[in-house]
């Protein structure tokens, strides 16, 4: 089976989600007129990334009878869409999430589990934690999407791989920084580099839809990826531009690598519980040490 | 050390972009750059007018009697090479006005009234022409505070802030800024003979090494003396780090209310754009 993806590496503006909407709409109509079956929008694409005391204005909730997800749902009968946004939920939390839809229903919505509290992040000050990390079915197989941070821990991807995913849906706004003598920024070697051991590790297609643009001082770079179960790099959309990028999956590579390479048969699941429960039972440490 | 060096191509596409948003974001199509004859913001100029063309940038040279003939030339070197329109307004009136009102008025404060009087300068052009005044400190002279807050500091943007003086220098290079800028002596030009490695006690190289270390690598003082650097030499530097971060932030100001500016009123400046 064949699978036509498309990676909407788009500019975003600060804050004004139906200038952002209209934007997806857009990238929604080329992507389907060239036939693709799937378009990835990156974190946070409906509002931007760094908006502070702007979480409350723009947050939207996850139903389908909210009027940006409505207009979604509607451009959603004939693509499947991964879109970025701000979540409110029914007790007033706000969560960084991503929403899969499909064929005018919210098929998914992942909260994002990590937020990163550190350096130049702030997350953790304006977003409620997300609790959960769940595959889920698409026509295409099972999928599982993780935002930026939570695949910086390599549980989460574990988990999707666990719970049956293929296709890793990964979506990111990465501030870009250490600039050094290489042709890319530290950022984007380092995003590539695990992007890519993901594919080879888990025997899966990953999927990374990074944005571009700039926020105050802030630079988005772009770049973002496919790779196939081999670690093999499908396609790579342009450095800092903002970009339509088409590529197809062939889906039966799963089985190819897979026959060759049985990790996913050779997961010792049961040990890795075992021993997980004893190290985090152990009394005075949940780190090993 | 290789830390410092950087990829001029990759520094000069993120600051013309980073330029480009920051000025239309904000409205506007053009820039004001304060020329010196320095390399720092000879950068300017260039990225400048790389990034929203050279008839969109306004060049202004403002200099005081004392100032040197060579920093002049220096500055036309720069106009001519990137093909930017140009204006010589001299600031030794307004400057005086003020100076001679005071004989025994050290160096240092004729220096800030200099660099706010020109400050003064490019902000009524910007206002003239329609432009953002373009920033020109970069990363070394802003954690060693060497510079004067409210003059030479104030800008609209800044695309030099994250470059240590050698790398660009090495931005300098790669954009053609002629030879004779990138190699001089930096000097503020305030008084005859001065340069900033004179008044600062070390070398633009030398300290670029050890910030990095400090600043971009996290070592502490201890480490950096581990690492082959003199004792005193890296006080002082830790010592000015901290002594001038007033410079770096906006003035703080007193919580009262609930909501106040600054703790906890957090929006970017690109907010709604």
């Amino acid at each position: 089976m064949k699978v036509k993806l498309a990676l909407a590496q788009i500019k975003t503006k600060l804050g004004v989600v139906e200038a952002n909407l209209e934007k997806h709409l857009e990238f929604i109509q080329r992507a389907g007129a060239e036939g693709s079956d799937l378009i990835i929008f990156p974190e946070l694409s409906l509002t931007g990334y760094v908006l502070q005391d702007l979480v409350p204005t723009v947050a939207h909730p996850a139903k389908g009878d909210d009027p940006v997800f409505k207009e979604l749902l509607a451009a959603s009968k004939n693509i499947d869409i991964v879109v970025g946004f701000a979540e409110e939920d029914v007790r007033n939390r706000f969560y960084i999430s991503s929403a899969y839809l499909s064929q005018g229903k919210i098929v998914h919505v992942h909260r994002k589990v990590y937020l990163p509290t550190y350096g130049l992040f702030d997350e953790g000050r304006f977003f409620a934690w997300g609790d959960s990390v769940a595959a889920f079915d698409t026509r295409f197989g099972r999928a599982g999407i993780l935002i930026c941070e939570d695949f910086w821990h390599t549980s989460s991807p574990y988990l999707l791989w666990m719970d049956g995913a293929d296709l890793f849906l990964f979506t990111s706004a990465s501030p870009g920084r250490g600039l050094t003598s290489a042709p890319q920024l530290s950022t984007a070697q380092w995003v590539e580099s695990i992007n890519q051991a993901y594919a080879s590790i888990f025997t899966s297609f990953v999927i990374h839809s990074n944005r571009v643009g700039y926020e105050d001082g802030l630079h988005f770079w772009g770049g973002s990826t496919v790779f196939d179960p081999n670690g093999e790099l499908v396609v790579k959309a342009p450095l800092e531009e903002e970009a339509l990028t088409f590529c197809e999956l062939d889906l039966n590579q799963l089985h190819r690598t897979r026959a060759r390479l049985p990790l996913l048969r050779d997961e010792r699941t049961a040990l890795v519980q075992r021993e997980l429960t004893r190290i985090l039972n152990r009394d005075g440490s949940r780190s090993g040490r | 050390m290789d830390g410092l060096n950087i990829n001029t191509d990759l520094a000069r596409s993120i600051l013309g972009g980073f330029i480009r948003s920051e000025t239309t974001r904000a409205g506007f199509s053009k820039a004001v750059v304060g020329l010196s004859g320095g390399v720092d913001s000879a950068v300017s100029c260039f990225l400048a007018a790389e990034a929203l063309g050279a008839q969109n940038v306004l060049a202004v040279r403002m200099p005081y009697k004392t100032s040197s003939q060579e920093s002049l030339d220096h500055a036309q070197m720069v106009i001519d090479a990137t093909g930017v329109q140009s204006m010589t307004i001299p600031i030794t009136e307004m400057a005086d006005g003020l100076i001679s009102k005071f004989p025994d008025m050290s160096n240092l404060r004729k220096g800030n009234i200099m660099a706010r009087c020109r400050m003064i300068v490019l902000y009524d052009q910007s206002a003239a022409f329609s432009g953002l005044v373009v920033g020109t400190s970069n990363k070394t002279e802003i954690l060693l505070g060497y510079s004067t807050q409210f003059g030479d500091a104030a800008s609209a943007f800044n695309p030099l802030g994250d470059l240590y003086k050698t790398q660009l220098r090495q931005l300098a290079r790669a954009l053609g800024v002629p030879q004779v800028i990138v190699d001089k002596a930096p000097t503020a030009d305030l008084w005859a003979g001065q340069t900033d490695e004179g008044e600062l006690g070390f070398t633009y190289a030398e300290v670029d090494k050890l910030l990095y270390l400090l600043v971009d690598e996290r070592y502490t003082p201890d480490e950096c003396v581990e690492a082959g650097f003199e004792r005193k030499f890296v006080d002082v530097v830790v010592k000015r780090i901290q002594r001038y971060h007033y410079k770096r932030v906006m003035p703080p100001i007193a919580k009262l209310g609930n909501r106040t500016v600054g703790y906890d009123f957090l929006y970017l400046r690109d907010w709604g754009t």
